[in-house]
């Protein structure tokens, strides 16, 4: 029963184990803190950098093309704005060169709203990380394929992206859905997090972790349904559900499809469960003007247009300049179930 | 200096100015669409090349040049050919296929990480690949990192001033700034409130020197020193080259001759002459048989193919880490 921050750690400790990483780094990312979402603590390649984006995502492509394996943080996306002239070299660099140099690494980064977290901890990445060719952009909504997604994220020669929804790090996965994790979730939060107050003696002690490797580029269906596609990912993920199982009682039954990577995405899902559903809703929370959920639609009308009953609808972000720290403006700028549920109502009602 | 390598460096300083006025040529004739280089540069930049512990690895120095390095990577070896091919932008160009400029050079056998247009990137990143050098890795290579003066106002320099220097975690960098004076049109007053750039590595407790960019043996002198210090204490070092810009920022202005700047290939012609090395008809039977040769090379360059449009989607994404050791 992990929480996804801590199967995120599990990830990072097979990942500096056995499976070559090198250097996990970025603000606060090594002792004492371990991350400020605690993702890092007790691992053995964390070290902190200084308070510089723009360092930290050039190591990250130095150390790669020296032949590392780089895991970088950003603390909050929010401020991963002044990289991407960075993040662009990274993802061009293959192209560029015509195959002369790959760069081997991981970026993470905590994204999204859902913690109170304001104009500047609430932003989301999605539309901005699509929009950089030659990344791979990975969204967990559970603590099973946060690891899964980062070891296959690790493994990968290219750079790739893992987008944390930062209001789910603390949610609890089902027990015993990370291969090789105690039965006990007290057991594992002893074995694993780092006690408070002073840390300098302490060390963790790592259950025996097995191998998941989650394919990038393949969607999970989160639940099954037949008059509804919902295509989301990231936090969206377990509203989406909440609103589909209320809906239940209604009888109309959405499919949840969690798409998990972004690019490459998994058409063939989509495909799928499309021609079974004819109606799409796509949710995410970044804004809604250039938003990716306008690329799936854009597709699915040009290549899906005889399969729709109803036209698709984006559920999105509202496009203002920020998320308003106050309960009522963050609820009223970003998707919540109530607001999803009403969307896959009135697609289910319409008829052609 | 020894008469050998001084003839050397001269013989590589003449090939790397031909091969800039033979691209120029090429630009000019409408066998490419843009060129940027270095002419006025190659006293230093040849220095370098032949300084540079040229392989694969960590064990050999990663090179993070810019546009103007034309003369470092032909003392490495480079074949002045392709920068034909890039010039022309064919298929057959090894740097990027036919997708960049020319002087965008890439060459991973060598270390050479990949020129790119943004200005001082290559500081943010050259810190990367010095992390993997650093004390106690054992890598026996240093990262040297060459940018303008202009760029310096850019943030990424201000990083690999701060992330080299750290206590107890310093780097193993060489950051060259080759100072020709101006940033496109904007002149160094324009921009800069201090003196020399070097003077901003003394903050970081950095050894810094300014050297004359325009004498092989100055520049060759202090670029051994520099690096001498950096392989041995793992640190990092700050020298600043004044050189000058002998055809302008690019083609963009006209990449005409500015005649009012000192000419380091005369200058050294003069010393070598003065000094019984080479005699005139020498210099100028060299320099007509390289501008033959090049000539000849760019017409044979014409022929190669372009690359083909359905390769746009090609290396878009890696199969295999090569940079991890798979291929």
């Amino acid at each position: 029963m992990a929480t996804m921050i801590q199967a995120i750690r599990m990830a990072l400790h097979v990942g500096e184990s056995r499976l070559g990483v090198t250097d996990i780094f970025g603000e606060d990312v090594g002792a004492p803190l371990g991350g400020v979402f605690t993702g890092t603590q007790g691992l053995e390649t964390a070290w902190n950098t200084p308070l510089d984006e723009r360092g930290i995502v050039g190591t990250a492509i130095g150390l790669a093309m020296a032949g590392r394996k780089p895991v970088a943080e950003i603390q909050f996306c929010d401020y991963a704005f002044n990289t991407i002239d960075l993040l662009k070299i990274a993802g061009n660099t293959y192209w560029s060169t015509g195959g002369d140099w790959n760069v081997p690494m991981v970026l993470m980064t905590p994204v999204g709203a859902g913690i109170r977290g304001s104009i500047y901890h609430s932003h989301s990445f999605d539309a901005q990380a699509t929009r950089i060719p030659g990344w791979k952009i990975v969204m967990p909504s559970t603590a099973r394929d946060a690891y899964g997604l980062l070891l296959s994220a690790i493994v990968d020669p290219n750079p790739v992206m893992f987008l944390m929804p930062k209001a789910l790090l603390r949610m609890k996965g089902a027990p015993g859905e990370i291969p090789g994790e105690p039965e006990d979730e007290k057991a594992l939060n002893q074995m694993i997090d780092a006690p408070l107050g002073d840390r300098t003696a302490w060390k963790p002690s790592w259950p025996a972790l097995e191998d998941l490797f989650i394919p990038i580029g393949k969607a999970r269906i989160a639940r099954e349904g037949t008059d509804v596609t919902v295509l989301t990912y990231g936090r969206s993920v377990p509203m989406a559900l909440a609103a589909a199982e209320e809906l239940a009682a209604e009888d109309i039954d959405a499919e949840i499809v969690d798409l998990r990577s972004l690019h490459p995405y998994d058409w063939d899902a989509i495909v799928e469960s499309v021609r079974k559903t004819n109606r799409v809703l796509c949710v995410n929370e970044d804004t809604e003007i250039t938003n990716f959920g306008e690329h799936l639609i854009r597709r699915i009308v040009e290549e899906l247009f005889y399969e729709l009953h109803a036209p698709p609808k984006l559920l999105a972000g509202a496009h203002v300049p920020g998320i308003g720290l106050a309960d009522h403006l963050e609820r009223a700028s970003v998707p919540q179930k109530e607001t999803i549920k009403a969307a896959i109502a009135e697609l289910a009602a319409h008829e052609p | 200096m020894p008469a050998e390598l001084c003839l050397k460096i001269y013989d590589l300083m003449l090939r790397a100015r031909l091969l800039e006025e033979r691209l120029i040529t090429m630009y000019k004739q409408g066998d490419g669409y843009f060129w940027i280089g270095g002419p006025g540069e190659e006293a230093f930049n040849v220095p370098l090349g032949l300084l540079a512990d040229k392989g694969m690895g960590v064990d050999h120095d990663y090179l993070h040049l810019h546009y103007r390095s034309t003369g470092t990577l032909l003392a490495m070896g480079a074949d002045p050919v392709d920068s034909l091919r890039q010039m022309k932008n064919t298929v057959t160009d090894p740097y990027s296929k036919g997708r960049n400029f020319a002087g965008h050079f890439s060459v991973r056998k060598w270390n050479v990480v990949p020129v790119t247009s943004p200005i001082e990137v290559q500081f943010s990143i050259a810190i990367g690949t010095a992390r993997a050098q650093r004390k106690g890795s054992g890598a026996k290579g240093i990262s040297i990192v060459q940018g303008g003066d202009a760029g310096t106002a850019e943030g990424d320099f201000a990083t690999a001033l701060v992330w080299a220097s750290r206590k107890g975690a310093e780097l193993p960098l060489l950051m060259i700034v080759t100072n020709n004076r101006f940033g496109i049109s904007t002149p160094y007053a324009g921009q800069h409130g201090y003196d020399q750039i070097s003077e901003r590595g003394k903050a970081f407790g950095m050894p810094t020197a300014v050297v004359d960019g325009n004498d092989p043996e100055a520049s060759y002198a202090a670029l051994q020193k520099a690096i001498e210090y950096v392989r041995t204490e793992k640190k990092p070092y700050l020298l600043e080259a004044m050189v000058s810009r002998l055809r302008g920022h690019s083609s963009a202005s006209g990449a005409n001759l500015v005649k009012e700047e000192i000419d380091c290939l005369e200058v050294w012609e003069q010393k070598l002459e003065a000094r019984g090395l080479m005699t005139r008809p020498q210099m100028n039977a060299l320099r007509e048989q390289i501008t033959n040769e090049l000539a000849e090379a760019s017409k044979r360059v014409r022929g190669e193919p372009p690359p083909e449009p359905e390769q746009i989607w090609e290396y878009v994404f890696a199969d295999k880490n090569l940079v991890g050791g798979e291929g």
